[in-house]
């Protein structure tokens, strides 16, 4: 038995600018390397997320259905887990398609323009459908810590997971509930 | 000047004869959120930021518009107060459109600064993300975005009550309602805009932008308001 905290952390309809923020607390990950053991993450190569998360930040907004079944199965298996960063909280830039219609969207991104055209039904068979809009996390599962930003500073993010670590919950001073 | 004395929070304060609750609760230390409230301009209670609880009044009242009686009994933050306040500011986030990270006002908008304030992390409400009318980038020196707008109606008082232009105004009502310039036209046709930036400078989000600012570039400067206000009426024009 490991006496760390079992940490995971997954990347949905984001840019991974979070992920990359939370790389820049730089030498302070040796520490934190001592005190939690990544489970999941996109920069571990782990296929299945695992049972029994202690603590996980999840990134990125709700865009399509592998998001929608990824995330389900992440709440199921985690017992905190954070609204990582603006496309989480608030569907931020992910979120500005829900003023188009999809297949709009779809037609001027795969099929308008020069090039070739990657159309036909064997891609639309093994891509995740869009979701009808983009949604933030607690729009499907309860979340139980919001850490806003766009990303949220090296210092805000290590704030927040220091405390989780020591099982507290997260006080933000207004100046760190800022978006963008 | 005459005086009245009323009791905030459980203690006594006084404020002059004809100031609003707002007033009195500022002048005795009480501070309360307002986001269409700016000294300067007639109070319009859009916002509902400012509600407060009156003893005997059977529903809330907005302290911007409600004047301060003499043995008023007022409460501003009781937990009912806060909840409310917190849930105005969730609806505003969700109404329309406010990407923060793509917009002109980051950190110098007073819809996010009282979020923060508040501590409302995220709203509850699912985002209508309504499909608004498009930029209207054709005015000279300003861009007008309907997608930040909170119709707190800050920009239409300054034009009409300070610039004495009356360019700008609102069409439909409630959740339809929209800033229009002059009786509906592209900002560039309008022939009453005399093109003095004062709607800008007293927008609290990022509606309104000076053009060629990016993100977070924004800066926005009220002050001018006291001091014309003050030039007008008591003929003392020093600039803080």
């Amino acid at each position: 038995m490991t006496s760390k905290t079992r940490v995971a952390t997954v990347w949905l309809g984001g840019c991974s600018g979070c992920h990359m923020s939370f790389l820049d607390i730089d030498e302070k990950l040796i520490d934190l390397a001592d005190r939690i053991e990544l489970v999941y993450s996109p920069i571990a190569d782990v296929k299945e997320y695992p049972e029994d998360v202690d603590v996980v930040l999840v990134e990125g907004a709700l865009c399509n259905t592998e998001n929608l079944e990824l995330l389900l199965k992440v709440r199921d298996r985690s017992r905190v887990l954070v609204s990582f960063g603006d496309c989480a909280v608030t569907g931020n830039t992910s979120q500005l398609r829900n003023l188009l219609k999809i297949d709009d969207v779809l037609t001027q991104v795969y099929q308008a323009g020069p090039g070739s055209i990657p159309k036909g039904p064997e891609a639309l068979e093994v891509l995740p459908v869009l979701l009808p809009k983009v949604y933030p996390l607690h729009a499907a599962v309860p979340v139980d810590f919001y850490l806003p930003g766009c990303p949220p500073d090296p210092d805000r993010i290590l704030r927040a997971v220091t405390a989780l670590l020591a099982g507290e919950k997260p006080e933000l001073p207004a100046e760190s509930i800022t978006f963008g | 000047m005459s005086v009245i004395t009323l009791t905030i929070n459980g203690i006594e304060g006084s404020a002059p004869v004809g100031a609003t609750l707002l007033e009195a609760c500022r002048q005795n230390g009480v501070e309360l959120p307002t986001l269409c409230h700016l000294e300067g301009l007639t109070p319009v209670g859009a916002c509902r930021l400012c509600l407060v609880q009156v003893e005997g009044a059977r529903r809330l009242l907005p302290a911007c518009v409600t004047e301060a009686q003499e043995g008023m009994v007022v409460l501003t933050h009781t937990e009912k107060l806060v909840k409310y306040r917190k849930m105005t500011l969730e609806l505003l986030l969700s109404e329309r459109n406010h990407i923060c990270s793509v917009c002109v006002a980051n950190g110098a908008c007073e819809l996010r600064a009282l979020c923060a304030e508040l501590g409302v992390d995220h709203t509850r409400f699912e985002y209508r993300c309504p499909d608004l009318p498009p930029l209207d980038t054709s005015h000279e020196r300003n861009g007008l975005d309907h997608n930040r707008c909170i119709s707190c109606t800050r920009c239409i008082r300054a034009c009409d009550q300070i610039e004495g232009a009356h360019t700008l105004d609102m069409e439909g009502r409630g959740i339809e309602s929209r800033i229009i310039i002059d009786m509906h036209q592209k900002w560039v046709t309008s022939e009453t805009c005399t093109k003095c930036g004062k709607c800008v400078n007293v927008c609290p989000t990022g509606t309104l932008f000076w053009k060629g600012s990016t993100v977070a570039e924004m800066q926005k400067e009220v002050g001018f308001l006291q001091w014309i206000k003050g030039g007008r009426e008591k003929k003392s024009w020093s600039y803080l």
